[in-house]
């Protein structure tokens, strides 16, 4: 395995994760209804739900961006307002710097003080090394995504958070995506992805999260949650049928 | 007075093989308004950029003040400038009234707001795009406006050349501080306000001429290394 630089042991120090009472409103509308949740395992946590249920919010207060309304993000004794700089996040729709594709991930280890020589590894990483002089903002959607990966890993993340990362994209560049993924997760990152992709979290879950109007509605590994879903609104979406 | 076409062909003649009074009124002008640039453009981006990235009680009356510097009369500047450099002034003990330094303070002075305001509404945009992923990166505030200056910089330097556009087209600030005063302070639109009040006409269209020309001359520079770098950028 190639040497990225970031962590490769199990002992797992942002963990456990405990998340409890958390309430997040926007604009009158409840995102987040006293949302409790622990987890513990390291690996792959899938967030699935239907569109509304907060998963994207989650993430976001998850990583410190935004603040809760109320309620407590506590991991392993560090709120999530100063963990930031241990975890990644990676957007739906990533925002790339108006540069070449190594000057982005160059501009992130300067910044972050990270060993600039790791770039050339990274991009060849995430397959992108042919690209390294492009500009950024002409890479497709697929290899967009791949640059914002490579950024995320460039930090060292303990913990990363996908959000929806390999959404509207095609298949070889999902394929792609997921391969980083569990590359990731064989390294020791913890990974916490939000999809919308029963098949992806098949492929990728080691538990699944089942978020419903701002709650947790289900929660357990990846075999229970896709041969015996306990809860009926996520038999429904397996189901294929609309959860609202 | 010359009649239109004599001192249009004087003009012409001036322009195809200057004098040594002409190019140095030239070489002034295109150095104070220059100087003026660059150090208007190291004052108001990062003003600009301050007020694009921070949040703070009161930023709404400070745009609009700044803002409405964009609109300052040259003359008012000038008089402000006089004010602060003459004998009598906070700043008299410099000795810079009448000379080419006073000239350089007083159109950095006219053209830092609109550096700043324009740069501001450019920087701003950027951030709205940028924000969220710069605070998932733990960037600092220093290295958010470094990114923002740097992605930005083309939009940048069109403000940059809006700001030398107007410090090399005033005439009020530079005549009431600098003085005028031949082979010392006389720039370009202060020769052609006094040569046209004298009625000599040549002189005063051979400059409007290398003024237009100067116009265009750095509007096709700035256009030019802006699709140069584009190209560049696309091809890499």
């Amino acid at each position: 395995m190639r040497d990225l630089g970031y962590v490769e042991t199990l002992e797992h120090a942002m963990l456990p994760l405990t998340v409890s009472g958390l309430r997040l409103s926007f604009g009158g509308k409840t995102v987040l209804d006293g949302l409790d949740l622990s987890l513990t395992a390291t690996g792959v946590t899938v967030i699935m739900g239907p569109n509304g249920a907060g998963k994207s919010q989650f993430l976001k207060l998850l990583h410190g961006l935004i603040a809760p309304d109320a309620g407590q993000i506590d991991w392993n004794g560090t709120p999530a307002t100063r963990a930031t700089a241990r975890q990644a996040l990676v957007f739906q729709k990533p925002v790339l710097l108006r540069r070449s594709v190594a000057a982005n991930l160059d501009f992130v280890l300067k910044a972050r003080g990270k060993d600039r020589s790791r770039r050339d590894a990274l991009l060849d990483h995430v397959g992108l090394s042919d690209k390294a002089r492009q500009p950024a903002r002409r890479l497709s959607g697929g290899e967009a995504q791949r640059l914002a990966l490579a950024r995320a890993l460039a930090l060292d993340p303990e913990v990363l958070l996908l959000d929806e990362p390999t959404a509207s994209l095609d298949p070889g560049s999902v394929l792609a995506i997921e391969a980083i993924i569990r590359d990731a997760r064989t390294r020791g990152v913890k990974v916490i992805l939000v999809t919308h992709d029963p098949g992806q979290a098949r492929r990728l879950a080691d538990e699944v999260v089942f978020l419903h109007r701002g709650r947790v509605a289900e929660h357990s590994s990846a075999e229970t949650f896709f041969d015996r879903p306990r809860s009926t609104v996520a038999r429904d979406f397996l189901d294929g049928r609309i959860v609202v | 007075m010359q009649d239109f076409g004599e001192a249009f062909a004087l003009a012409f003649g001036l322009v195809l093989s200057p004098t040594g009074d002409l190019a140095e009124i030239v070489g002034l002008s295109l150095r104070v308004s220059l100087t003026a640039t660059v150090l208007a453009c190291l004052l108001g981006l990062p003003l600009g950029a301050l007020l694009a990235t921070a949040r703070f009680r009161g930023r709404g009356a400070v745009l609009v003040f700044v803002n409405a510097l964009m609109g300052l009369p040259p003359v008012v500047v000038g008089l402000l400038v006089y004010l602060s450099l003459s004998r009598a002034g906070p700043l008299g003990f410099l000795g810079l009234l009448y000379t080419s330094t006073a000239m350089i303070v007083a159109q950095t002075v006219l053209i830092t707001p609109i550096v700043a305001a324009l740069s501001r509404q450019i920087l701003e945009d950027l951030n709205d795009e940028y924000a969220e992923q710069f605070r998932a990166l733990c960037l600092t505030r220093w290295q958010s406006v470094q990114a923002l200056l740097w992605d930005g910089r083309y939009a940048l330097l069109t403000v940059a050349l809006a700001g030398f556009g107007r410090a090399v087209a005033e005439v009020g600030a530079v005549m009431i501080v600098g003085g005028n005063i031949d082979h010392l302070t006389r720039v370009m639109t202060t020769a052609i306000a006094l040569e046209t009040s004298k009625g000599e006409l040549a002189l005063a269209l051979a400059l409007g001429m290398i003024l237009m020309a100067i116009a265009l001359g750095v509007n096709a520079l700035v256009q030019s290394l802006r699709l140069s770098a584009e190209r560049q950028a696309a091809h890499a």
